[in-house]
């Protein structure tokens, strides 16, 4: 018995198209003890959502080792499918099944007994609060709602694991967080073992590990603590009311590691916030840019994510490998 | 592999409700059942109306020229030119002036009132719609005169040689099984094989394209559902929706197009379902190759052409190149047709189709071989 | 009327949304909603699941009728001149609706295609839109092998690609990642500027406060139509302070056993990634009575600070006050 629920070892998965070999997943390992609640993050196509067919057995692998629970992803799969509950990134329920019926049906082809199927149901339903569109088509429901209850649908047989791609997309914040609560309730009571990919740095800053994937590798794996201590200095947030010059201003300021914007905010890495707050100040007042609220908030997750990714992306172009980005390399 | 009979009832409780659901393809079944078994059998009667015939009146009295009127008065023919002799009218239908030519010899009426009358009906013979439905007109008028009918065909001019053998000189067969040259007789029964054929190939390769297109296969796969139940549950509601198709054109056939059934029902029952099981096993392996329902849908059209030409439905094939005749070897239909069409109109017994059963099942073996192995339970 | 609308096009609201209600059977999705956008305006369609955004929008697009009031795009009726509609607008639904077996440049040229762009504007247009979707080396891929990322990328592109003077996006940025969702909103600024009117729904609130204008709708009623800053008045019930500590799970719970006990009147207590926001009457009142809660149960507050509403805590503010309502 391995003692992970979750397990990859050198994991490769390549794509064959265009005469092209495509590396989705170059080298990963990671391992998620039970219990823990582990956040795979990355930009676009790092290979989020590979990973997760390849360790659930629904892709294959092209070298390297991946299990989950301790039963190895290819030749034991089926094993795997019976005690996880999985949500695709672009899934569909059976847009002709009404909400019960989905229901019905994945609590039927996980085998749950009829009694279990009377509790969990309208428990569920009502955690998706779907419980007044039973009898709705689900292919009527709207873009969250349908999300919603794929979740609901994939908790329904109590997995012992969840793997779940983007979970939230389209998700409102209020069930957003109803959802996270659910998690956080189910690993509370039962030890459920939670991998997720998201795009969400809030829920990222849930996770008990994170692990950051570019470009099929994994290049951070610790705790969201640790690497938002791996980004260098303090953050300034305030709004400007000119954002266009205030950024450029700030950018080009001594003492600035950098700056990044979120949503109509500035934010403004430091490294001495005694020394350089007062500094940026004085500039925005000399550039006659009012603002609002200057003050340092702690490091979240979005701000770490940004940073790291820019910084990864430059030490690619330094490394003189330029354009050529690793997938594209190797022609048949 | 273990096989969960209470997933079973779960996959096929979907699929049934998707199917009841889903109006338009039970419109399309039922539509595609009944639209079939007429037009195919109505215009497979093939019965050409006004034929231009030359007439050659050798007699020119009034009853030889009261039968040019009563073959006129059937509609089936037009008496658009009149000739002198035999060869000027072999001339005007290898010119395709004509389809048919009409001679009729001295002292007409007197030999009918002698009941010895005789005419000769000369039909295109590149043309077999023409010579079929030429030839029955001419002998039902021929009849209501109490004459004795010598039929011939002209080849015209480099036709296809090989479709000489379906004039008349050749038909004694099929005169045989049916007396009146009925082509619904010898049709209907291939149709039947065509429904089953159409409906079993698209819809098996649609079912399961329909769910990787809706994304639903992924949500699926990830369960512990296993492939032969996933193919089952689409199989066998797409079966029983198949034999409801097959029962109704077999009750059309015999009822509604009165074509007798000679056979043995029970026996045509079970080599039907085995040809049921060919065609979803063929349907599987194009679903195994298909990405979305479009490319189903247009690769199982491919085997509704062959049914349509290669396969012996309208066309024989025993006069086809061995081309064509290797292509049309490849649809289930083939070896059916010829099952259909001895048990329904000969009434044979197994003895004398075992051979094509025995293929069919050899088929049935392939291609769920085929489909088994190419069908994964994963996504690439 | 319409030839008249169309005389005075410069002048036109391009989006003018009247009484528009729509049933499916029993049921109200969208119930008597009343709205306008001006031209170059980003405007941000906000509310709930369920709460009827996408089907507003496709009553404006003409995909489907209203069962009464009406929807006006560029002066044109969206249920009776629906072409003309089509013809000058740019839509990116919520569902991905581009061709998974054409490549993304397949995608791009067809949908130029159909907008009826030249061949040389055409080829113009895909190589600029593959360059703002970062698509760049990847134009022959399969469309169906493309990141979900990626995808909506690409489907932006194809939205706008014939130059539409009105855009539709309807949760463009979800499964987008952080940095390509800021890019997304450089786009969205830049098509705003150039005279571009946007509606524009998301879930993602921190992008939300960039819109000019909010229209919140839930349970089909629009409940509040506004400028961020003025929602962030008179929407917000209560106000918030955002709270640092050693342990924010644990301080959750005690914090939502105390709203339970009504310890302290707590209106709202969450998680906001490792932070806590907690809404109460007054901020200034109820600092001391929250850190000394918390710090009974040994947990280190690091700072707690009354802090500017965000667009989130109004949101989830007016949610649940509908809820509560009800
Ligand atoms: N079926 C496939 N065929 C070919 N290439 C593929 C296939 N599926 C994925 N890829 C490629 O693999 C890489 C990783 O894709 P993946 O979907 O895993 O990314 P991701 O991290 O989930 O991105 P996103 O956050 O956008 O969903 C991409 O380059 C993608 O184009
Ligand atoms: N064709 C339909 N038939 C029946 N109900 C429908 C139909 N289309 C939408 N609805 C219902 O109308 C309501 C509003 O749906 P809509 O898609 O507009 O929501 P939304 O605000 O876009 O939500 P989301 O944020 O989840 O995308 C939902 O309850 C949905 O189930
Ligand atoms: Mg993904
Ligand atoms: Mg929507």
């Amino acid at each position: 018995m391995n003692q992970f629920a979750i397990s990859a070892t050198n994991l490769v998965k390549e794509f064959k198209a265009n005469k092209h070999v495509v590396t989705a997943i170059n080298g990963l390992s990671l391992q998620v003890a039970p219990g823990e609640t582990y956040g795979l993050i990355g930009p676009d196509g790092a290979g989020k959502t590979t990973t997760t067919r390849v360790i659930l057995g629904l892709l294959s692998r092209t070298s390297g080792e991946s299990s989950v629970l301790g039963f190895d992803s290819m030749n034991d799969m089926y094993e795997i499918r019976k005690r996880v509950g999985y949500i695709a990134q672009q899934f569909s329920l059976p847009p002709p099944l009404t909400v019960m019926e989905n229901m019905l049906f994945f609590a039927g082809i996980h085998s749950v007994s009829s009694e279990q199927q009377k509790k969990r149901i309208p428990e569920l339903l009502a955690f998706a609060g779907l419980s007044e569109f039973m009898n709705r088509l689900a292919g009527k429901l709207s873009g969250g709602m349908k999300k919603k209850l794929a979740l609901a649908c994939s908790l329904i047989h109590e997995p012992q694991v969840v793997m779940l791609d983007e979970p939230t997309l389209g998700v409102d914040p209020v069930s957003r967080r109803e959802f996270w609560n659910l998690l956080g309730n189910l690993r509370a009571e039962r030890g459920l073992t939670i991998f997720v990919c998201t795009h969400y740095m809030d829920e990222a800053e849930r996770c008990t590990r994170v692990g950051l994937m570019y470009e099929g590798k994994l290049i951070v794996d610790d705790s969201p603590a640790n690497i938002k201590r791996i980004i260098p200095g303090h953050v300034l947030e305030f709004m400007p009311s000119d954002f266009a010059a205030a950024r450029k201003l700030c950018n080009e300021m001594d003492g600035v590691l950098e700056v990044q914007t979120y949503g109509d905010k500035l934010h403004v890495f430091v490294g001495d916030v005694a020394k350089r707050k007062p500094q940026i100040e004085a500039a925005l007042a000399s550039q006659g840019i009012t603002h609002d609220n200057l003050r340092e908030i702690e490091v979240r997750m979005e701000e770490a994510f940004i940073s790291l990714i820019r910084r990864q992306k430059e030490s690619v172009e330094q490394d003189g490998m330029l354009t050529q980005k690793s997938e594209m390399s190797g022609e048949i | 592999m273990q096989f969960d009979f209470q997933r079973l009832g779960a996959l096929m409780r979907k699929e049934t409700i998707q199917i009841l659901r889903d109006r338009r393809f039970i419109m399309l079944f039922l539509g595609l059942t009944f639209v079939q078994l007429f037009v195919y059998s109505y215009a497979a009667s093939r019965t050409v109306y006004h034929l231009p015939m030359a007439v050659v009146d050798q007699s020119q009295d009034p009853t030889s020229r009261s039968f040019v009127q009563a073959l006129v008065n059937s509609q089936y023919f037009d008496a658009t030119m009149y000739l002198d002799d035999q060869s000027q009218a072999k001339q005007a239908i290898d010119k395709s002036q004509v389809k048919a030519a009409l001679i009729i010899p001295p002292h007409f009426a007197a030999s009918v009132d002698q009941h010895s009358a005789n005419f000769l009906m000369l039909l295109d013979g590149s043309d077999q719609f023409a010579v079929r439905s030429g030839y029955s007109a001419a002998g039902l008028v021929a009849q209501n005169f109490g004459l004795q009918m010598s039929a011939e065909s002209v080849a015209l001019t480099g036709a296809m040689p090989s479709l000489s053998d379906s004039l008349p000189i050749n038909t004694s067969t099929q005169i045989l099984y049916n007396p009146d040259l009925n082509d619904k007789w010898f049709v209907i029964p291939g149709i039947i094989g065509m429904i089953l054929q159409t409906l079993a190939i698209e819809q098996a390769a649609i079912f399961l394209v329909r769910d990787r297109e809706w994304g639903t296969m992924e949500q699926i796969l990830a369960t512990p559902v296993r492939q032969l139940e996933l193919i089952l549950s689409k199989m066998i509601p797409l079966s029983i929706l198949c034999l409801l198709a097959f029962g109704i054109s077999v009750g059309l056939g015999i009822f509604w197009f009165g074509v007798p059934f000679h056979g043995n029902l029970f026996l045509y029952f079970w080599l039907a379902l085995l040809f049921l099981a060919s065609c979803l096993g063929l349907g599987l392996v194009i679903s195994t190759r298909a990405t979305t329902q479009f490319e189903a849908e247009t690769s199982s059209m491919i085997f509704m052409l062959f049914g349509l030409l290669l396969t012996g439905l309208f066309y024989p094939r025993t006069g086809m190149p061995l081309i064509p005749q290797l292509i049309g070897d490849i649809a289930p239909l083939t070896y059916f047709i010829r099952i259909s069409r001895g048990i329904y109109m000969k009434g044979v017994g197994l003895s004398f189709v075992w051979g094509d059963a025995l293929i069919l099942v050899i088929y049935t073996l392939i291609v769920v071989g085929i489909s088994s192995k190419t069908f994964k339970m994963r996504l690439d | 009327m319409s030839a008249e609308l169309f005389v005075t096009q410069s002048q036109v609201t391009p989006i003018l949304v009247q009484n528009l209600t729509r049933r499916f059977g029993a049921f109200t999705a969208v119930d008597d909603v009343s709205f306008s956008v001006q031209a170059g305006e980003v405007f941000g369609w906000l509310g709930p699941n369920g709460a009827g955004k996408t089907t507003t929008i496709r009553m404006l697009l003409g995909l489907i009728k209203p069962s009464s009031g009406s929807a006006f795009v560029s002066g044109f009726n969206s249920a009776t001149q629906t072409k003309l509609v089509h013809a000058h607008v740019g839509y990116m639904s919520q569902q991905f609706t581009l061709y998974n077996d054409l490549t993304a440049m397949q995608n791009i040229r067809f949908y130029g295609g159909v907008h009826g762009l030249s061949s040389d504007e055409l080829r113009q247009r895909i190589s600029e839109i593959i360059q703002m979707a970062g698509l760049v080396g990847r134009e022959n891929t399969l469309t169906g092998s493309l990141s979900g990322g990626w995808k909506q990328r690409l489907a932006l592109g194809c939205a706008i690609v014939h130059h539409p003077k009105v855009v539709f996006l309807d949760e463009p940025t979800a499964g987008v990642d952080p940095i390509s969702r800021r890019q997304f909103w450089e786009l969205i600024y830049q098509m705003a500027k150039d005279g571009v009117t946007v509606l524009v729904t998301t879930h993602y609130m921190d992008e939300a406060e960039l819109c000019q204008r909010v229209g919140f709708i839930s349970a089909g009623r629009l409940v509040a139509l506004d400028s961020v800053s003025q929602l962030k008045l008179t929407q917000m019930r209560g106000q918030v302070l955002e709270i640092n500590v050693s342990d924010p799970e644990k301080a959750v719970r005690i914090l939502k056993a105390a709203q339970q006990s009504h310890q302290v009147p707590l209106d709202e207590v969450a998680l906001y990634g490792a932070q806590i926001h907690a809404v109460v009457p007054d901020a200034q009142e109820y600092n001391d009575a929250i850190q000394r809660l918390l710090t009974q149960d040994n947990i280190r507050v690091n700072s707690i600070e009354w802090i500017a509403p965000t667009l989130e805590d109004v949101f989830i503010s007016s949610v649940k006050a509908r809820v509560d309502a009800n």
